[in-house]
């Protein structure tokens, strides 16, 4: 499922000659791996209320939202097609207005946890056993109101909210050493009162067993400290900056399907 | 708690509307350490379960409104006018965008907070919000009004932005009048035919003086409440640049963008007519008692009469 994932985001990416296939690629063994871990969803009823809500808080990855959506069959090859053409239902950034299946109108980071954090409250509020996903990337730690949310979900007992942070150590312009190094994350969301689970975000056995265990704790909100490369699969992307937001030109996507099949 | 029978903040009908509100279990109140100036602490007293603290920290409310919107709660968020401002981007791209029905309240709006000073004094509010699609924008004049504006929220279809005010006022409605009212009306509070006076907040009952001094001259103003701005009333409009071919426009915010501009740029596409601004022109507010700054910064009912004698003579 991850390698048809890949194969989606590098050719949606190519066909439309822009989009973000490094981090999309860092993130998608994490997708494949939470929806294949009881996410509770209902294809053919994108609306029911009692789902399970995946918020892609880091939503230029939507290449990689977009490709689980098409694997799992809640929209189609033509759909992803149409990604960032006019009228077509996958956005630049994944929307909730647009697209069935998406929890969370992103673009502008930092704001995911935060919408996270008011879905779990109200899960709580109605007495639901809904859960609560939501992924952030590494860099995207850098803003604010991403720690303003991670003290509100301590202090609200959010136990049904989780995050997977997708930890590539790359952020638009260049690494994260070099731009704004936060250093130890699980420490971070852990002196703000969340239990922390650190994996390698590329092992689905790892993956498997940390989305199982952030379920079962009940009382604090979980953080997954994934540790991923950006670019995971194709070898000229993987550790590359270059392509956190740049599409693959012709000969690229040859190799990286080469290299994907 | 009631408001007070001599009248009342705007903020006081936000805070008793909630409570009225209370019946429908999908109401949800967030607040961030201001409760007890937005009033929203009236709710938090009676609803603790149903109320969420959010500290001092707009823009997570902003989102965690959102989240609630998207669970099937109707949340109403209130901290002051001007913080709201600081979370505007949230509000743009995590509310509006996708559509989610927030209801978003700011207190101490206008210069008429007084004394904290320009810090405190939002005067871009109405503007900043009504540039963003789907957003009803609101600036309700006295407590009672507030309240029944605040109660039609429940069923209303998209993100709000209303815009109350610390200081009592006047009461411009009864108990009975005030239930006319509709969001995106314009509201006459007296009819006339020489100028129309526009106001909205706080302003309107300086309009409401100031056209009773107008009338001692002779002249017949003309004054409604349009506590709505976007929606703007624009059939309101168009009658009234009939009725009346002039218009000056009031209120406790710039005079860039809310408003009055909202009012001139509608007759400029429709029916150009004469307008003359009342409001904080292009200038930071600041410290100063209520009466001696709506003086200062020319935005009482003084400033009306003469903008009303100069739009006349324009006509």
């Amino acid at each position: 499922m991850a390698r048809k994932c890949r194969i989606d985001i590098v050719e949606m990416v190519h066909k439309a000659g822009a989009g973000h296939p490094g981090g999309s690629l860092s993130a998608i063994d994490l997708i494949v791996g939470l929806y294949g871990t009881g996410f509770r969803f209902e294809k053919d009823n994108p609306d029911w209320q009692d789902r399970d809500r995946f918020i892609m808080s880091k939503g230029h990855a939507s290449p990689a939202v977009y490709s689980i959506l098409h694997n799992l069959g809640v929209i189609t090859k033509k759909d992803i097609d149409g990604f960032r053409t006019l009228g077509s239902i996958c956005q630049g950034h994944v929307d909730m207005k647009w697209t069935d299946g998406v929890d969370f109108s992103a673009g502008s980071l930092g704001m995911g946890l935060s919408f996270g954090l008011g879905c779990a409250i109200a899960a709580k509020m109605d007495g639901s056993e809904r859960n609560v996903w939501v992924m952030i990337g590494d860099g995207e730690t850098q803003e604010g109101q991403i720690w303003e949310a991670a003290m509100a979900a301590d202090f609200h007992k959010a136990g049904n909210l989780n995050v997977i942070i997708d930890r590539n150590r790359i952020q638009n312009d260049d690494f994260m050493e070099v731009q704004m190094e936060i250093g130890d994350i699980g420490n971070k969301f852990k002196s703000f009162g969340w239990k922390i689970i650190e994996i390698d975000g590329h092992n689905m056995s790892e993956i498997v067993d940390a989305i199982g265990e952030a379920t079962n704790e009940c009382s604090l909100p979980c953080a997954i400290v994934a540790h991923t490369i950006k670019g995971k699969g194709v070898s000229f992307m993987e550790n590359n900056p270059s392509f956190h937001g740049k599409a693959p030109n012709d000969e690229e996507l040859e190799l990286a399907l080469e290299e994907l099949s | 708690m009631s408001a007070p029978s001599s009248g009342g903040a705007s903020r006081d009908g936000y805070g008793s509307a909630l409570l009225k509100l209370s019946n429908d279990p999908r109401v949800v109140v967030l607040e961030a350490d201001l409760g007890k100036s937005t009033k929203s602490c009236l709710f938090r007293a009676e609803f603790p379960e149903r109320t969420v603290s959010m500290g001092i920290a707009e823009q997570n409310m902003m989102l965690v409104s959102a989240g609630m919107a998207s669970s099937g709660k109707i949340p109403f968020a209130s901290t002051f006018a001007i913080f709201t401002e600081r979370a505007f981007e949230q509000v743009r791209n995590g509310i509006a965008r996708p559509g989610l029905v927030v209801h978003i309240c700011g207190s101490h709006g206008g210069i008429h907070t007084g004394t904290d000073g320009s810090s405190a004094q939002s005067i871009e509010d109405l503007a900043i919000y009504r540039t963003i699609p789907n957003m009803t924008v609101m600036h309700p004049c006295d407590d009672l009004s507030a309240e029944e504006l605040t109660l039609q929220l429940l069923n209303h279809e998209k993100p709000s932005y209303t815009r109350t005010a610390r200081n009592k006022v006047p009461r411009i409605y009864n108990e009975e009048n005030v239930k006319e009212i509709k969001i995106g009306k314009g509201n006459i509070i007296k009819e006339g035919v020489d100028v129309a006076i526009i106001a909205c907040g706080v302003m309107v009952n300086e309009a409401k003086i100031a056209a009773e001094k107008l009338e001692n001259d002779g002249i017949n103003a003309c004054v409604v409440d349009m506590h709505t701005i976007k929606p703007l009333d624009g059939k309101l409009i168009d009658k009234l640049a009939e009725q009346c071919g002039c218009f000056v426009t009031v209120e406790d915010h710039s005079i860039i963008g809310g408003l009055g501009g909202s009012i001139a740029e509608y007759l400029s596409r429709n029916k150009p007519t004469p307008v003359e601004m009342v409001g904080v022109d292009d200038r930071f507010g600041e410290s100063g008692g209520t009466t001696e700054l709506m003086a200062h910064l020319n935005i009482n009912s003084d400033a009306i009469i003469n903008a009303a004698n100069a739009v006349i003579k324009r006509k």
